[in-house]
């Protein structure tokens, strides 16, 4: 194992006050850490010179809750591929490194504190659609509805993200499609997401543009900062989910769906 | 005090049905008059929330992380237990209750284990219902696998992530309601106490961690689903912010806190690499379906290249130790083989507190390429650690401690002595006894939230008068009052050491009195530390900061406060059980070739401890438990 030093510029901001850079140097820092182990290593030392530690969200550590945020020199998660902040070692960087450290920039994520940003408009954009509307019950034993591989897997491709929000803060219009494409074509996929889909696919998509998410205009760049490697195959699927529920809303058929089905 | 659990009455096979019929029914019209506060939104609390929203309560669900999908119940990687027998491999409700009672060491309560087990169909049901993308066979079939301690396939799965999955789904649920209106949810809400009035809970008083606001929310009932105390040890498999807060608080208010002492240690887990480190990763138990535990069998060879150790130098322990099952050996047995390996001064990597799991056998008979099917996104996440391939050379893994089976004390019907309190998931004591099979806390939690509390909370609620209790009643006054007082104190210290440094100190100490193996010697010296450590931490700590604004240094700061008082009743019950059983291993208790040595004749009871004020001298009230069904025997696995 060996140290590395390096220097920080790390952005600080309270609230909706303007923010700034603040220099720090992180002299004697484990090769072996973590960037958020990092992160607590030069938390202990601002706080031992009285000073305000750094703000920021984490939890899991494990790459899989997807509370750790962070723009690492300008790139979503960092340098490392497919890995959140959490799980990005320090083994990958060089001592006499600058690093920037900012929150990830998007006007539907306003910084709460520093690094910590809200992305409750995800929560928001779920609530009006991102289920499939089947009461805790007595549903049909689960094998009475066979679902093919394939299916099945691709689904799963789509619920591996984590919510994070790479791939709004990796874009340079700030749009949610990658994010708003796994969510809905998850469950469009899939048999038991039929009844709803026009709804929530309407539903999910309008909340997005509400919430002041940018447009798509496929530069692909969320891919490339996606964690868990969402592919923007889904956004695809998720134009043509959009295109026919829109045609079906302008003839009246959804609202009907929404009324009750026929 | 006397604790009545509630059990029906009748044959095991029938309790759970017997006791549906005879549940109180509320009207509809009625439930919507109720309000039920719901703490925690990991699988018990959103299926909890979603499903007493659904029939009509009104529900406030809080979680203190920034959205209900990041509690850590997320992070569960090797899924989720059920008696389907889909693979008609002999499996049954009656062999998934027998395996968990055995499991657990014979420290359960039967009629508990007995109700998860049935429950468990219908989880898998209701979870695909929602779209839950478990893995599935050609035909469109689920598909199953072995896990941990079980001789059939009854492990449900999605990749390594079916935790993600199943909260994903409780969390849509969740959703639905939200929209609908029946569920009002509070993230980035910490709870900071129970309010109760006249012996009954009735609210919590909430830290809003953004604002800073302290304020108190009131509820006909209250349901606490705050998950486990593992953080106590500082490093574990945990999320940073679990912690035992809520269960703490609550305890302090009345509720008995039940076999803190059962703590599980995981046997696969990325071992420690630095004084920096802030958290042990998991290594999903699975990997001991293809991998071989082994560590060299003389200690001069633990510095070598492991391929240049030849196969007739290497000790395969649980192999040898355990014909039977082998490296599938349970957790607890296998964490301390480790243990006992690394003792022996046979440990690998850094520090000498490391085994190999080996899949080199596995990719020679199956090829690199399915290996990197079943475990590809673990063997990624092992690279991204470590640094090192475990395609190339064995994993290094070390025991890690990953989930608390002790819990608040709770009768059948999930509330706890303090009438009114709920508790459910890993946060109560009753499903695991004193160890808990793998893939089965995910079946827990959502049995508890999606089918037993909806209908067992009916029986405390019918006899309430709703919305009788509000926050203007002085018991909320005086609780926000006693918890703003408290993050006064906190910002007033101004000492000199960070909260993490005595998170660290208090970890270390509990880790190595309180860990895999313990002594009465060795817990008395930490009951001797402790308050002297918490009497330290109460002058000298450093909380920087104000309490109007974000603020997660003092956020800690109160979780670490109450860790500091629970640590010693942790330290006191397992000083106060001589026997080893579980999770629980008395060095004092075992047989002469190892084995942890059971005391049925005098331990065969839960421990709910009772508090007084003082933290050294809390009262033992004791349930005693029977076993109709399952007779008692040692637990071998050899």
């Amino acid at each position: 194992m060996s140290q590395l030093n390096l220097h920080l510029k790390v952005w600080r901001q309270n609230g909706s006050q303007p923010g700034h850079f603040q220099d720090i140097d992180a002299p004697d820092i484990p090769d072996h850490a973590s960037f958020l182990e990092m992160m607590d290593i030069i938390n202990e030392r601002l706080i031992s010179k009285g000073e305000d530690p750094v703000a920021f969200d984490h939890d899991c550590r494990e790459g899989i809750c997807g509370s750790c945020s962070m723009q690492i020199n300008g790139v979503p998660h960092g340098p490392a591929k497919a890995t959140t902040t959490c799980q990005l070692h320090m083994r990958k960087f060089r001592t006499g490194d600058t690093i920037w450290v900012e929150p990830f920039r998007a006007r539907a994520f306003p910084v709460l504190k520093d690094l910590m940003i809200d992305r409750g408009a995800f929560d928001r954009i779920q609530q009006a659609g991102g289920f499939i509307s089947v009461r805790t019950g007595a549903p049909q034993d689960a094998n009475a509805l066979p679902i093919g591989k394939v299916v099945a897997d691709a689904a799963m491709d789509a619920a591996e993200c984590i919510g994070c929000g790479a791939c709004v803060a990796a874009c340079k219009n700030a749009s949610a499609m990658l994010f708003v494409s796994a969510k809905a074509g998850q469950l469009n996929s899939l048999p038991q997401g039929q009844p709803e889909k026009d709804r929530r696919t309407l539903g999910m998509v309008r909340q997005m543009d509400k919430e002041g998410f940018g447009n798509c205009t496929n530069q692909y760049e969320c891919e490339a900062a996606c964690p868990k490697e969402i592919s923007v195959r889904w956004i695809t699927k998720l134009n043509r989910d959009y295109a026919v529920a829109s045609i079906k809303d302008a003839l009246g058929n959804t609202r009907k769906e929404a009324g009750g089905g026929d | 005090m006397s604790l009545n659990s509630n059990i029906p009455s009748g044959p095991m096979a029938m309790k759970w049905s017997t006791h549906k019929q005879d549940s109180k029914l509320i009207n509809p019209k009625n439930k919507r008059k109720f309000t039920v506060l719901v703490v925690g939104s990991g699988l018990a609390g959103s299926s909890a929330a979603a499903t007493l929203s659904e029939l009509g309560y009104k529900v406030k669900c809080f979680c203190f992380q920034d959205s209900a999908r990041r509690a850590h119940s997320i992070a569960a990687q090797g899924g989720i237990n059920a008696a389907k027998n889909y693979q008609n491999d002999g499996d049954s409700v009656h062999r998934l209750f027998y395996d968990t009672v055995k499991g657990g060491d014979f420290r359960a309560r039967e009629a508990n284990v007995h109700r998860l087990a049935e429950v468990s169909v219908n989880i898998i049901d209701q979870c695909v219902a929602q779209g839950v993308p478990f893995a599935r066979e050609y035909g469109g079939m689920l598909a199953n696998r072995s896990f941990g301690g079980a001789q059939v396939s009854r492990t449900f799965y999605a990749r390594g992530q079916t935790g993600q999955q199943l909260l994903l789904g409780a969390y849509s649920a969740l959703n639905k309601e939200i929209a609908g209106g029946g569920v009002q949810m509070f993230p980035r809400t910490e709870m900071l106490d129970v309010v109760t009035v006249d012996g009954h809970a009735k609210g919590i008083v909430t830290r809003d961690l953004v604002t800073g606001k302290i304020e108190s929310h009131a509820g006909d009932a209250v349901l606490l689903c705050t998950g486990g105390y593992g953080n106590v040890f500082y490093l574990s498999t945990n999320a940073m912010g679990c912690n035992v807060t809520a269960t703490w608080r609550a305890h302090r208010k009345g509720a008995f806190f039940a076999n803190p002492c059962y703590t599980q240690i995981h046997p696969t887990c990325i071992p420690v690499s630095g004084e920096y480190q802030s958290k042990l990763t998991l290594m999903s138990e699975s990997l001991r379906n293809d991998g071989r535990v082994w560590v060299p069998k003389n200690a001069a060879d633990c510095g070598k290249v492991p391929d240049q150790i030849p196969e007739d130098a290497r000790d395969y322990y649980l192999e040898r130790k355990y014909p039977s099952f082998g490296n599938l050996a349970p957790r607890d047995i296998s964490s301390r083989a480790a243990k006992e390996a690394c003792d022996d001064g046979r440990g690998v990597g850094p520090g000498g507190r490391g085994v190999y799991l080996d899949f080199a056998e596995a990719i020679g008979q199956y090829g690199a390429k399915t290996i990197a099917e079943r475990y590809g996104n673990l063997f990624d996440m092992y690279e991204r650690i470590t640094g090192e391939s475990a395609y190339k050379r064995p994993m290094r893994i070390y025991p890690a401690v990953h989930y608390t089976m002790g819990g608040l004390w709770v009768d059948y019907n999930l509330m706890s002595n303090l009438p009114g309190l709920h508790v459910l998931g890993e946060a109560n004591f009753s499903d695991h006894g004193a160890n808990r099979l793998g893939a089965s806390a995910l079946m827990q939690g959502l049995a508890d939230g999606y089918f037993v509390i909806p209908t067992t909370i009916a029986n405390y609620l019918v006899n309430q008068k709703p919305g009788s209790i509000t926050t203007e009643h002085p018991e909320f006054k005086k609780a926000v009052e006693d918890c703003t007082a408290q993050t006064k104190r906190f910002l007033n210290i101004k000492g000199k050491r960070s909260v993490d440094s005595f998170h660290r100190e208090l970890g270390l100490l509990v880790w190595d009195k309180c860990g895999m193996a313990r002594t009465k010697e060795g817990l008395t010296e930490a009951l001797n530390r402790i308050p002297a450590l918490r009497e330290e931490f109460w002058q000298n700590v450093n909380v920087p900061g104000s309490g109007d604004f974000t603020n997660p240094e003092l956020e800690k700061a109160g979780r670490v406060a109450d860790f500091m008082e629970f640590a010693e009743l942790l330290c006191l019950d397992a000083r106060h059980r001589e026997e080893s059983c579980g999770g629980h291993f008395r060095s004092e208790h075992q047989y002469p070739d190892g084995e942890a040595k059971r005391d049925d004749e005098n331990f065969s009871y839960a421990a709910a401890w009772e508090y007084t004020g003082n933290l050294s001298q809390p009262t033992l009230n004791k349930e005693p438990l029977a076993f109709e069904e399952v007779h008692l025997a040692v637990r071998s696995y050899k």
